[in-house]
């Protein structure tokens, strides 16, 4: 059992070193970054960050003091919000999406400056649907061989395959709904436009028919 | 047959030497503006950015990769799609940059997809030249070959959900515009018959009243 804790001390030591490499882009306290993921529903979403201060004095980022906290909001493609919670400075943040689409992240920092201030560095990772699965923790959980592990990332990948494709047909639907609703709308218009032009033609020349006759000029 | 818990130990410590991971990201840009974004890279660690424009204008955008020397590795202006393969000659951190400052007034939304080698918790084992002392069964090789395949497949199926994206963000901005712009002419014509009659009206009723007296 020594053994075990050992491994298990590797493994977590193994995360540790890998989660603090990754792609990092920059923006000011105020600054509200928002990412859009378009995924198909039942879709599970992990995003990882880690938020990092400028330090004037020492001229590098600096792993940021508590308080600095990172707000993460997340909306379903109908604008409803998904989740919204408020993080440290480094976090992990999870959703399943219920609905198909686009959904929206949002990170900003809780600072209560009004504008400008300092400049953070966020380093960002966002994993979704069969990328979002560790297969070290899988493997450790189920004890499968290598070879099994490797057939369950296989079943994952054409659960993938098959649950965009599924979207697909979604997004075809909702195509074809647009360019029908297009078609209506030229053609209602149209017609409306038409009648309206009679009509106003037809209303000018009796009103106008109708002031002269009564200025005695007809 | 290796027990289970020295594997786990043998991929940790494959997995420390090399620094591994996947991200897509889908991200507007907005007019006249800059979007940076930045990687700590070791040496002879292979990268690829691939990118893609769905919405907006002519559906291009300038990008610039820069190395940690500040040397410049990609330098393309107005592209719409483009993916670039490249090995790290250098440790440190290299940049990437997107630019719509010559758009006035369009927002891009962008697609960027950034692999470093592959991804840790995705990947089973490292891809490349293997240790003979395992010896590769034919099960597993297939397995890695359907593997591949797979990838390919899932990034074939993401390429064209973003041009599909394309077509339907300007086929519900056409649905907008002519609901938009017919409503307005319609309007218009309203506007223009009722202030013809007016203006003409208008023309009647002043002169001709001061054209009789003057006659007089």
């Amino acid at each position: 059992m020594g053994n075990q804790s050992f491994l298990s001390v590797v493994f977590i030591l193994v995360q540790l070193i890998l989660t603090t490499h990754s792609l990092y882009f920059h923006i000011r306290e105020t600054e509200r970054k928002c990412f859009i993921e378009e995924i198909p529903d039942q879709t599970l979403v992990i995003g990882k960050y880690k938020v990092e201060l400028f330090d004037a004095n020492s001229n590098t980022y600096l792993p940021s003091t508590p308080g600095i906290g990172m707000h993460v909001e997340v909306k379903d493609p109908d604008e409803k919000v998904v989740l919204s919670k408020l993080y440290t400075s480094e976090g992990r943040f999870t959703f399943t999406s219920h609905i198909p689409g686009e959904h929206v992240i949002c990170l900003y920092s809780n600072s209560t400056a009004w504008f400008g201030g300092q400049q953070l560095r966020v380093h960002l990772d966002i994993d979704i649907g069969e990328h979002a699965i560790d297969y070290q923790q899988v493997s450790a959980k189920e004890k499968l061989t290598e070879l099994q592990l490797r057939v369950r990332q296989l079943l994952d990948q054409v659960e993938q395959i098959s649950k965009e494709q599924n979207y697909q047909r979604y997004r075809e639907e909702r195509f074809r709904a647009t360019s029908e609703s297009t078609n209506q709308r030229v053609l209602w218009w149209s017609i409306a436009q038409l009648l309206i032009l009679v009509i106003a033609g037809f209303w000018q020349m009796r009103h106008l028919k109708g002031f002269f006759e009564a200025k005695k000029l007809v | 047959m290796l027990p289970w818990e020295f594997n786990i130990l043998l991929v940790s410590v494959i997995l420390l030497l090399k620094k591994i991971y996947a991200n897509e990201l889908t991200f507007e840009l907005p007019d006249n503006a800059k979007e940076c974004f930045h990687d700590n890279l070791k040496i002879g660690s292979h990268f690829t950015l691939e990118f893609q424009v769905i919405t907006g204008g002519n559906y291009d955008v300038d990008l610039e990769l820069k190395s940690p020397t500040g040397k410049i590795l990609y330098r393309e202006t107005k592209r719409q799609y483009d993916q670039i393969e490249k090995t790290a000659e250098e440790a440190g951190v290299y940049q990437f940059c997107f630019s719509n400052e010559f758009s006035t007034f369009t927002h891009k939304t962008i697609y960027i997809d950034w692999k470093v080698d592959g991804d840790p918790e995705h990947e089973i084992t490292q891809p490349g030249p293997r240790v003979a002392e395992s010896a590769l069964t034919m099960i597993e090789r297939n397995v890695e070959r359907i593997h591949e395949n797979l990838e390919k497949s899932i990034d074939y199926q993401t390429h064209h959900r973003l041009r599909e994206a394309t077509g339907r963000a300007r086929a519900e901005d056409l649905n907008q515009r002519v609901q938009d712009w017919s409503l307005g002419q319609f309007m218009l014509i309203i506007f223009v018959a009722i202030g013809t009659v007016l203006l003409l009206r208008s023309f009647f009723s002043d002169r001709k009243t001061s054209n009789m007296t003057w006659n007089r």
